[in-house]
């Protein structure tokens, strides 16, 4: 098992890389040039052969582990995972964290000013797919002079981005982990992204778009579409355990007002994120996930896809985890099987639904710990 | 050599067997494949290669442990991962009798392999009909479990297995049998035998 040896990986600083070399988009826009924001934990070994790069979900950004000088309490997302004697071993392995092109952390992204108007590119950013994000991340290799990756590793859709990664560069990575994600998105799944945009794109505050020049937000749009997100995250038995039907005062108020916890515990969740994410991100970080789907390029026949492959793989799923359930993730499984790739496949008994991906569980660590422990650095 | 050690070579009996079944660049698929041990001997000492299936979380974190393929699912639910034909061979050694859906494991396993390798402690050996007569479930070398713990869930002899195999058009290639020592049975092997060997096929 896995035990925490240190406190992680302590003191970071994020970095920023400008591109200017212009950038061709799945969608046939150009993006002229660009910034990423990025951290490294770790130490590059002399032959740069081993990086594994981090990549975050719908939410998520470039600050994966650790902390600020002037922000103790801003601690990455992923900081239970990564660290001296973690399963992201720093002893062993440098780590990269990116925020994608289009996020709201400090990459270029919908509220950055766009040079060719000098006003923030609201509505005009290009829509980013997650092929165009991995394009990025290669370029962003290219830089910190990364031929390829030891292993790349991310859930939900960082998980894609890591499937995406082994059949875009094969050359250029030699593990692929995915944890908690899919093969692309059902029509439930697009179903519950197109309410949570619906809910922004209607917001009056939303401005087409452009809200950063009425000097508005869409909070109400972006705090709905967080609290629908947020239900599809958990697990029914865990927010059944966790909630149940208890009250907030102890009595009903016969009114509209919070009575249950749930119903508390969603609007702080909603408030807290519609306080900090950009809309935009939101939409085109959803949008992102729709249009995932690398077997569109075989007609359908994702093991045809996979066959590019040359990496070794490690999926995971969650038991109770119905956004993507493990049904998904053996999708990827059998195309692998079928195009007689190395893989492994674990099946995490885990209550907390989707966010498992997330936990600092012994067993789910310890077989990312195992897997990493094969993988030559 | 002490009891634990004596033990686990026993218990390993029917690997070498199956092992020399195998030949060097051979697919094989291991079902229920535990630790990966078996599956890691076939890598290692015959230039196999291929995939562990396993149920158990605690196989799985062991078999990527020992660097092998494992695909985390219950074999009593089919093999739907696989292809046709993917497989040499289909092992699954120790383990028909904890599988429920006995007749589809058979048939899955010679849907994805072009033979299967089974082998399957004898209900019907000497040792354990006499604990029955004396009144006692069989607890034996290739049985080692209580009644009450045992992860066996269908008791079967080896003439049983066999009728099942002639009943379900089943080509039994190969039998090898053990006694509680592992060492050959040639004679009443559903009487001498402990652990039966078997490369089956399509008929």
């Amino acid at each position: 098992m896995t035990k925490k040896q240190t406190s992680g990986v302590g003191l970071v600083e994020a970095k920023r890389a400008h591109f200017d070399t212009p950038l061709t988009l799945r969608s046939g826009e150009v993006m002229p040039a660009y910034d990423l924001v990025y951290e490294t934990y770790g130490t590059l070994n002399a032959d740069a052969s081993n990086a594994i790069l981090v990549c975050h979900a719908l939410s998520g950004h470039h600050h994966v582990a650790g902390h600020y000088a002037d922000q103790p309490k801003n601690v990455g997302w992923w900081d239970n995972i990564v660290g001296p004697g973690r399963p992201l071993d720093t002893d062993k392995f440098f780590i990269v964290g990116v925020n994608n092109l289009g996020g709201c952390h400090g990459s270029t992204g919908p509220a950055s000013i766009n040079p060719a108007t000098g006003k923030p590119w609201g509505a005009d950013f290009p829509m980013v797919t997650v092929i165009d994000w991995v394009h990025t991340q290669a370029r962003l290799a290219d830089l910190l002079g990364i031929q390829c990756w030891a292993a790349v590793i991310g859930g939900s859709l960082g998980g894609m981005q890591a499937l995406r990664w082994s059949v875009t560069y094969p050359e250029r990575i030699k593990n692929t982990i995915v944890i908690a994600a899919a093969p692309y998105l059902t029509a439930q799944n697009i179903a519950f992204n197109d309410v949570a945009r619906q809910a922004i794109l209607t917001d009056p505050e939303f401005y087409g778009g452009n809200y950063y020049e009425h000097n508005a937000r869409p909070v109400r749009g972006l705090r709905l579409a967080r609290m629908l997100g947020h239900i599809t995250y958990l697990s029914d038995d865990q927010m059944g355990e966790k909630f149940g039907r208890g009250l907030r005062n102890g009595n009903l108020s016969f009114g509209f007002d919070v009575d249950f916890q749930i119903e508390s515990y969603l609007h702080y969740q909603g408030d807290k994120f519609a306080g900090y994410f950009d809309a935009n991100t939101y939409l085109l970080m959803t949008r992102a996930l729709d249009y995932f789907d690398p077997s569109r390029e075989e007609n359908g026949d994702l093991t045809a896809v996979m066959k590019r492959a040359s990496s070794d793989f490690l999926i995971v799923s969650f038991t109770t985890d119905w956004r993507f359930s493990p049904e998904r993730s053996r999708e990827i499984v059998s195309s692998l099987l079928a195009a007689e790739k190395n893989v492994s496949y674990a099946e995490i008994d885990l209550a907390f639904g989707h966010d498992s991906f997330l936990l600092d569980d012994p067993y789910y660590h310890a077989v990312i710990d195992a897997y990493l422990k094969k993988v030559q650095a | 050599m002490n009891s634990a050690t004596t033990k686990v070579l026993a218990n390993r009996s029917d690997w070498n067997i199956i092992a020399s079944w195998v030949q060097p660049g051979e697919r094989v698929l291991d079902l229920g494949c535990g630790d990966g041990s078996l599956l890691k001997l076939l890598i290692e000492e015959r230039g196999a290669r291929g995939y562990g299936v396993e149920i158990d979380a605690a196989g799985v974190l062991a078999s990527i442990r020992n660097g092998i393929n494992v695909v985390q699912s219950d074999i009593d639910q089919g093999l739907a991962e696989f292809e046709d034909n993917a497989f040499e061979h289909v092992v699954l050694s120790r383990t028909l009798q904890t599988v429920k859906h006995t007749e589809n494991t058979l048939r899955e396993m010679l849907r994805v392999g072009r033979e299967a390798v089974v082998s399957v402690p004898n209900f019907g050996y000497w040792k354990n009909r006499q604990a029955v007569l004396n009144g006692r479930m069989p607890v034996s070398e290739d049985l080692p479990y209580q009644w009450y713990d045992t992860p066996n869930v269908r008791f079967f002899t080896l003439a049983d297995f066999e009728a099942l195999c002639a009943q379900m058009g089943i080509v039994i290639k190969t039998r090898e049998v053990l006694d509680a020592a592992g060492q050959p049975v040639h004679e009443e092997h559903n009487f001498l035998g402990s652990l039966g060997v078997y490369r089956i096929s399509k008929g």
